[in-house]
């Protein structure tokens, strides 16, 4: 096989392999790996702007919730049906992303996380600060009638499955053909060197807020899709912990490689999921979801920045894109 | 009660946040100043002085002044002590990459976080005030303790001012902060610098931490709030500031008691917040720092 066909056979693989899972995982696992491929989506999202263009953001959680709300509050209360929500969704995350990135782009390194940051929370509290509307901590189910997506009702397994698939798909592979685009290439090029980019002619700013609405784009797709094809619209997403969750999922599977963030995502759920299977037989395990989370960033800091895919491409499969 | 009062109250509440809010921001600060790192950790410190003052108190068999007496001083020296360890297995390691250092911090935060609800579990547990005093005012009655924590505070912040000035460590970690290399060229060692200041910063949160426990209730999630408030006023009073951080301190606590009583807590938090992320947008160096 060619250089350039190889990373296209690996990723519709990927898909193909997906696919059958779906079909022939009962259903308590397979509506867990659709979880994951959701939050997969929001990982890739993370992954262009952090592992491609070098924005270290804490504040996507914003962008997701913008997509779970935009969603959810357009389904509740104007009984807009699945498709127009879930695309509602995607251009509020992608909204919301270009707003703070106008701002927070003006930052840097340290002081660009806290600003994210600090967007975020600002955002978290006036979700619960509109609680009569976005329903606070508790959020609110989406009523039955708006999760139909072209007849398909996405309360029930199989499209719910399908369709998750499908947004996957299409994620994975526009970020693939985005990395391997002329502008993928300045967006690294953010990454390595700005002042030198800059010199050969591009806007750091321009790309870099570019790449960023994109990854709100996806952020706000994964977002939408998780209220519609789950049916529950919470402050929760917008908290820090689901800015920290795609971060962790990209440093564990390979920051700047296009299947990191969903090996990430999978692996952290068969950790977490392995652990409560522990705690069963050891009580003491009990509830220790974020010990595990917490140690996993630790330890990846430490020995294993590049993650894993990262350190495979740095062993030989120098394809991997 | 007439508007007069109710905005003494209110203020007086405001003095006894921007007291505590100035001891946990000073550790921040501290922090960012000399060994340019920031600690999401700070939180957890803040959180485990509480629970260790808890510990302390229901296992000393003494009267609540001694206990509380004691949390005073083993809280923070045991926080301090896990905050060296923390620095020399972790941050050591890492360089002190001012990114790197975020990620392993936040772990560490779930980590603490965790391990304190599967040990201390999810109750919030009171601690009693070393003393009873009720000041009587013409309107309302206030606690002694209350007035208590902000003087403590005070003396606290004032000593570690002089430690920082008038003592040969405080003036080695003023010359880490201005120039590592040339500290190191002259024979300083660093890394003991940098592990030092790291367990005083943690020591300052545990010691707000112990300080608030007998008006707020020891719980494994309350270094949420105190974290965020901290990173409020140490980016508004300038980062490593010290004198900028106490002043920021005292206009967030003081508004934050205004708007609370008036409007709404959570209100009071997203203007905060958003004023936090526009003062990093338009003016980096903080409202009153000198330069970044």
């Amino acid at each position: 096989m060619g250089e350039s066909v190889k990373p296209f056979a690996l990723h519709l693989a990927l898909i193909l392999a997906l696919a059958v899972a779906l079909a022939v995982l009962p259903p308590y696992p397979a509506t867990m790996l659709a979880r994951i491929l959701v939050l997969a989506v929001f990982a890739m999202g993370y992954n262009l702007a952090y592992g491609y263009t070098g924005l270290l953001s804490l504040g996507h959680a914003l962008f997701l919730a913008a997509g779970v709300f935009a969603a959810g509050l357009s389904a509740q209360f104007w009984g807009l049906s699945a498709g127009p929500a879930l695309l509602l969704g995607v251009l509020a995350g992608g909204g919301m992303a270009a707003a703070v990135g106008l701002l927070a782009l003006r930052t840097a390194g340290v002081s660009f996380m806290i600003v994210t940051l600090m967007f975020a929370q600002a955002g978290y509290l006036t979700i619960l600060y509109f609680g009569p509307i976005t329903g606070g901590d508790e959020g609110f189910t989406l009523p039955a009638a708006s999760r139909v997506i072209l007849g398909f009702d996405m309360s029930t397994d199989t499209p719910r499955f399908v369709a998750a698939l499908f947004l996957f798909a299409i994620g994975l592979l526009v970020s693939l053909a985005l990395v391997r685009s002329p502008f993928g290439r300045s967006m690294v090029a953010m990454r390595e060197n700005e002042e030198r980019s800059r010199m050969l002619g591009i806007n750091p700013f321009t790309v870099k807020l570019a790449a960023l609405v994109i990854s709100g784009l996806y952020a706000g797709a994964a977002g939408a899709a998780y209220a519609l094809l789950f049916g529950y619209a919470g402050a929760n997403f917008a908290t820090i912990q689901y800015s920290i969750l795609p971060m962790l999922y990209v440093l564990l599977g390979g920051a700047g490689t296009t299947i990191g963030p969903f090996l990430g995502a999978l692996l952290m759920f068969v950790l977490i999921e392995g652990t409560s299977r522990l705690a069963r037989l050891w009580p003491v395990l009990e509830g220790m979801d974020y010990f595990v989370i917490g140690a996993a960033l630790v330890v990846l800091v430490l020995f294993a920045p590049r993650g894993i895919l990262g350190t495979l491409r740095e062993r030989g499969l120098k394809w991997l894109p | 009660m007439a508007f007069g009062p109710f905005l003494l109250l209110a203020l007086m509440e405001g003095l006894v946040t921007a007291a505590v809010l100035a001891l946990a921001a000073s550790g921040l600060s501290l922090l960012f100043g000399v060994m340019r790192v920031v600690n999401v950790a700070h939180g957890a410190f803040f959180m485990l002085g509480a629970v260790l003052a808890w510990a302390v108190d229901s296992v000393v068999p003494a009267p609540p002044a001694l206990a509380f007496l004691a949390a005073l001083v083993i809280a923070p020296l045991l926080v301090a002590s896990l905050a060296a360890v923390a620095d020399g297995l972790i941050l050591k390691r890492l360089n002190y990459d001012p990114e790197a250092t975020i990620v392993a911090t936040i772990g560490l935060l779930y980590m603490i976080q965790q391990a304190t609800l599967a040990l201390y579990g999810p109750n919030a547990n009171p601690v009693t005030a070393p003393f009873e005093l009720r000041l009587q005012f013409p309107w309302f009655g206030y606690s002694g303790y209350k007035l208590f924590v902000v003087v403590a505070a005070a003396l606290v912040l004032l000593a570690l001012w002089a430690f920082m000035t008038r003592t040969k460590a405080g003036l080695i970690m003023r010359a880490t902060q201005v120039d590592r290399t040339m500290a190191r060229a002259f024979g300083i060692n660093v890394d003991r610098v940098y592990m030092g200041t790291f367990a005083l910063g943690a020591a300052l949160a545990a010691l707000a931490g112990v300080l608030i426990v007998p008006i707020q209730q020891a719980h494994y999630l309350m270094g949420g709030d105190p974290l965020l408030l901290s990173f409020i006023v140490v980016i508004i009073g300038g980062l490593g500031s010290l004198r900028g951080t106490i002043v920021a301190a005292l206009i967030i606590g003081l508004s934050d008691g205004v708007i609370s009583m008036f409007f709404s807590p959570t209100l009071a938090k997203i203007i905060a917040t958003l004023l936090v992320a526009m003062v990093l947008v338009f003016r980096p160096q903080g409202l009153f720092g000198a330069k970044a």
